[in-house]
């Protein structure tokens, strides 16, 4: 319970913090924002041709934009000293890498919860089905898990903005890769058992990673 | 409180401490000097269990780091001349945040207490980026405090303050750290060690001094057996000769 409340204090002071100075949530926004705006005029998109670009589209924008999120994370815990105060706390690693995911998690959906109102509007496409929202909520959960362990690697290095993606889009493919085919597939009406084997990806690498990172991550945050 | 034995602490090829020694008694302010680079800081972090030794033992209540290092947390307060506060929270949030972390109960009255005893109970909802540079260390040591450590590590805490601002700051540590709470209502005295480079400051807080040169204790006496011209001549003699 103790371990609970401690990564729920780190939540509730990373999300205080980012309501005061929206230091991430502004970066994420803009960024998908006009990452969508661009995209459609780049394509200059046609109904026949619409639902065979949007998915990519949209999870290009989320994922550019949350790696844009990712790098403040840590890098402001860094630049300003605080890291430091967190690793002296007598908490468990793994409950700050909870904390630090989890508020990760809450900043990109709220970007989501703002960019795909204008992605449907600029698109024209039916993007609040229950299926879609699901997909959005797991690709979400697997991009944070693994991301928000790769942004504590980083973030020790000069070259962290740029080292990040590098480091974090190898990885993220079979994410990126579901996430797209299950988005399609709601889009265009395919039936779920045809998709099962990416949703089943999805949640196996949503699993699989965010426990890699629970194990990992006292080895990342250490000296 | 604190015993070392042998700490060796190196990066790469180059050896910062070289072995060591060191011990602070229960209720006992050990105040320590050293020229830049003498290994004060690396020496604060692995006591506070931010960095590793590359050999050697630390033990804090006779806990040791390596086996324990939460159990050795939450005997310490650290204070370095970085805050380690966040500055868009007020200085009550902060506190309730680190708080919440220690697992501490009765948190209100706590924050209560440490807010008006460092003077910023007026200020307790200001945002932590308006505040001075004087203000801030009291913060700090209050969030290093708020859990009542045993032990207190203070890493040139002084440094960037001006006069008064460091002349109030040494006392408010004084007064907080002087007389800790044992939790049945009686007074204690935590163990301190503080690293400065005001010689005057340290004699006049220390019960013992320690020089640390060329990774090692190169000197250690009683402050009654030191003047501050006895301490200035032996602390240039020495960082003299260790170049």
């Amino acid at each position: 319970m103790n371990y609970l409340r401690q990564v729920a204090a780190i939540v509730w002071k990373d999300v205080v913090a980012e309501l005061r100075t929206k230091d991430i949530f502004s970066a994420m926004f803009v960024f998908a924002l006009l990452s969508v705006l661009i995209f459609q005029f780049a394509f200059d998109l046609r109904v026949e041709n619409v639902k065979q670009v949007a998915p990519g589209v949209l999870w290009v924008a989320i994922s550019f934009a949350g790696v844009l999120g990712l790098n403040r994370s840590f890098a402001l815990e860094k630049d300003k000293g605080s890291m430091e105060g967190l690793l002296l706390a007598p908490v468990d690693r793994s409950a700050i890498y909870f904390g630090k995911m989890l508020g990760n998690v809450l900043f990109m959906l709220a970007m989501e919860a703002l960019v795909i109102p204008v992605f449907i509007i600029l698109f024209n496409l039916p993007l609040y089905l229950p299926g879609v929202l699901l997909v959005v909520l797991l690709g979400t959960l697997g991009f944070a898990g693994v991301g928000t362990l790769f942004s504590a690697m980083a973030v020790n290095t000069r070259a962290r903005e740029v080292l990040l993606p590098i480091l974090l889009f190898p990885i993220l493919v079979p994410v990126l890769i579901s996430a797209v085919k299950l988005t399609g597939g709601f889009l265009d009406n395919i039936p779920l058992s045809e998709n099962i084997n990416w949703l089943q990806l999805l949640v196996v690498f949503d699993v699989v990673f965010i426990a890699i990172a629970f194990m990992t991550f006292d080895y990342v945050v250490e000296e | 409180m604190l015993e070392i034995r042998s700490l060796v602490k190196s990066f790469g090829r180059k050896a910062v401490l070289r072995g060591v020694d060191l011990t602070v008694a229960p209720g006992e302010t050990v105040v320590m000097f050293g020229p830049n680079g003498a290994g004060k800081t690396t020496l604060m972090r692995i006591i506070s269990t931010l960095s590793k030794p590359t050999a050697g033992k630390v033990r804090v209540g006779g806990i040791e780091i390596s086996y324990a290092p939460d159990a050795v947390r939450q005997q310490l307060g650290f204070v370095t001349h970085a805050p380690l506060l966040y500055d868009s929270l007020t200085a009550e949030e902060n506190l309730r945040f680190f708080g919440r972390l220690y697992r501490l109960n009765d948190l209100d009255a706590r924050i209560d207490a440490l807010l008006r005893q460092v003077g910023l109970a007026a200020r307790r909802h200001d945002p932590v980026r308006t505040y001075s540079r004087g203000m801030v260390q009291r913060l700090s040591i209050a969030r290093a405090l708020l859990h009542d450590p045993p032990m207190l590590l203070l890493d040139e805490p002084d440094t960037g303050l001006d006069q008064h601002a460091a002349a109030m700051l040494h006392r408010v540590v004084a007064e907080v750290a002087g007389v800790r709470q044992n939790g049945e209502g009686e007074g204690k005295r935590a163990s301190v060690l503080l690293t400065t480079h005001n010689l005057e400051r340290g004699l006049a807080w220390a019960d013992r001094l320690v020089i640390l040169a060329g990774g090692r204790v190169a000197f250690e006496a009683r402050r009654g057996d030191l003047t501050e011209e006895s301490l200035r001549e032996t602390y240039d003699r020495i960082v003299g000769e260790r170049g």
